[in-house]
């Protein structure tokens, strides 16, 4: 039996995933990974694909898959970082072609785009969880995360333990693409992580007004994004996606003058 | 187990990289409050060394440092894309709340590095090479080091602020703080290094400036002769 979830358990969900998504898409613009940060959301689809065929929830089947792919960036540089960005490319264009593979008709369509459907509580429950961890890593972590992508040298005599925090920074970039793939699916996911923050750049003077900036505008979209869905029948995640894309044309258009 | 007296002592270094092998068998030592200049062409492996020194390539050989030592890092290029909205403050903020060092500590550490309190609302972008470097070396003393990496601190600034950033260094080293300092600028090396290493693609050599500088040494690593007059007065060298 599906046990209904209130509207605003649901509101609750999706914000606090706009909020881990600014929070780690300023992070992403600083650490320039803005291109492997959406590659890597593309990985969730052959995670979804794999989970359809073997019967299991679909967004576990996409969290492993997330999680196995930013365990991937994490190994690649530490060996090299010049090379990384062309495997990554490769390494998860092929994920999409896999999962496309794997996955078919509306399944796909759905795992692509997005479909926010029946929320069970089970559901709920670990997604805000999931993003609780994402929000309380990222402030606690921030000040290391600042000096650890200026200079990984730098933060490392500070006394930073530069792979892990790395590697916890890409596990927490993995898990944000995680929840929002109900609302934004596999393809759009990355640009809430990434636009927001870009449009962020451009508004703020410091590095608070960035983080706020960012969250602020990647909550904005979602919530508006997901109103005009909710008004006009139509799929959300497009909808958000283009609500935040229009503040970064905006913005750049009104700076520009 | 270190000599006392001495901040870092390395024996038989050997660094890799895929096929080539950056370092081969170096040793030097550098005694606590000197400073060492580290001089050689490009792709000698200057950055190399100064990395492995903070454990951050993978190396062959020893590298000890004395015991409580705390190293501050003075890179010379940055990972960070430089149009961010960060600012000198957000940075400093940064390392003085990892070092559990009071905000008081901030306006000491500007001024030791001969900057003033309007570069904390500056996005580091907009700062000048020179006050950049200061904004990094003050980032590098929030940590109290006993001993200070700086990778070229003067390359790519104008001669004014070659200047600031050279006497920031000449305080430091008179606070007692250990130095290594790459550098290319000769007056830079014979005026504040009591030692010099060498990395030459044939060879490596270490002593005090007078005697490892010969004309031999600088022609190979300018890559043509270079003439070097010491006068007695230090601040004047050529």
């Amino acid at each position: 039996m599906m046990i209904q979830v209130p509207p605003v358990s649901v509101l609750a969900l999706s914000g606090s995933m706009a909020v881990a998504a600014g929070l780690v898409g300023a992070f992403a613009l600083m650490r320039r990974m803005t291109l492997a940060g959406d590659a890597l959301s593309h990985v969730a689809l052959p995670g979804i694909g794999v989970a359809i065929l073997i019967g299991i929830n679909p967004l576990a089947g996409a969290l492993v898959a997330l999680l196995g792919g930013a365990l991937l960036i994490w190994a690649l540089e530490r060996r090299t970082r010049v090379a990384t960005e062309a495997i990554i490319g490769v390494v998860f264009s092929a994920a999409l072609a896999v999962g496309a593979l794997l996955a078919t008709g509306e399944q796909l369509i759905d795992a692509l785009f997005g479909a926010p459907g029946t929320l069970s509580p089970w559901e709920l429950g670990a997604g805000l969880v999931g993003a609780a961890t994402v929000i309380a890593f990222m402030i606690l972590a921030r000040d290391r995360l600042v000096l650890l992508f200026l200079s990984s040298d730098v933060a490392r005599t500070a006394g930073i333990d530069v792979q892990r925090l790395s590697l916890f920074y890409l596990l927490a970039f993995a898990l944000t693409v995680a929840l929002g793939l109900r609302y934004l699916g596999a393809l759009l996911m990355g640009s809430l992580i990434i636009i927001p923050a870009a449009t962020a750049r451009q508004l703020a003077r410091n590095m608070s007004q960035m983080l706020g900036w960012s969250v602020g505008l990647a909550v904005f979209a979602t919530v508006l994004g997901a109103w005009i869905a909710e008004s006009t029948g139509h799929e959300t995640g497009p909808l958000i996606v283009i609500v935040a894309a229009s503040c970064f044309v905006v913005v750049t258009a009104v700076r520009r003058r | 187990m270190i000599l006392p007296g001495n901040a870092l002592e390395v024996e038989h270094l050997s660094v890799r990289l895929g096929d080539v092998e950056v370092l081969r068998d170096l040793s030097f030592s550098v005694p606590e409050g000197s400073s060492l200049a580290v001089i050689g062409p490009n792709g000698s492996g200057k950055t190399i060394l100064f990395r492995a020194l903070i454990d951050a390539v993978s190396h062959d050989g020893t590298v000890r440092w004395a015991p409580g030592a705390r190293i501050g890092y003075v890179p010379q290029r940055l990972d960070l894309e430089r149009n961010l909205p960060v600012t000198g403050d957000d940075l400093l903020r940064a390392r003085a709340r990892l070092a559990a060092a009071p905000p008081s500590d901030i306006e000491r550490v500007l001024s030791r590095v001969g900057l003033t309190r309007e570069i904390l609302r500056k996005a580091i972008g907009t700062l000048s090479g020179g006050q950049f470097q200061r904004l990094l070396m003050g980032l590098a003393l929030l940590g109290d080091p006993t001993v200070l990496l700086l990778d070229e601190p003067t390359a790519g600034i104008d001669e004014p602020g070659q200047e600031r950033v050279t006497e920031t260094v000449r305080r430091l080293q008179n606070d007692g703080v250990t130095v290594l300092m790459i550098s290319h600028d000769l007056s830079v090396v014979v005026r504040f290094a009591t030692n010099v290493l060498c990395l030459t693609r044939d060879h490596t050599c270490f002593g005090v400036p007078r005697q490892v500088l010969t004309p031999e040494l600088l022609e190979q690593v300018y890559g043509e002769p270079v003439a070097l007059y010491v006068h007695d007065d230090p601040g004047s060298t050529r």
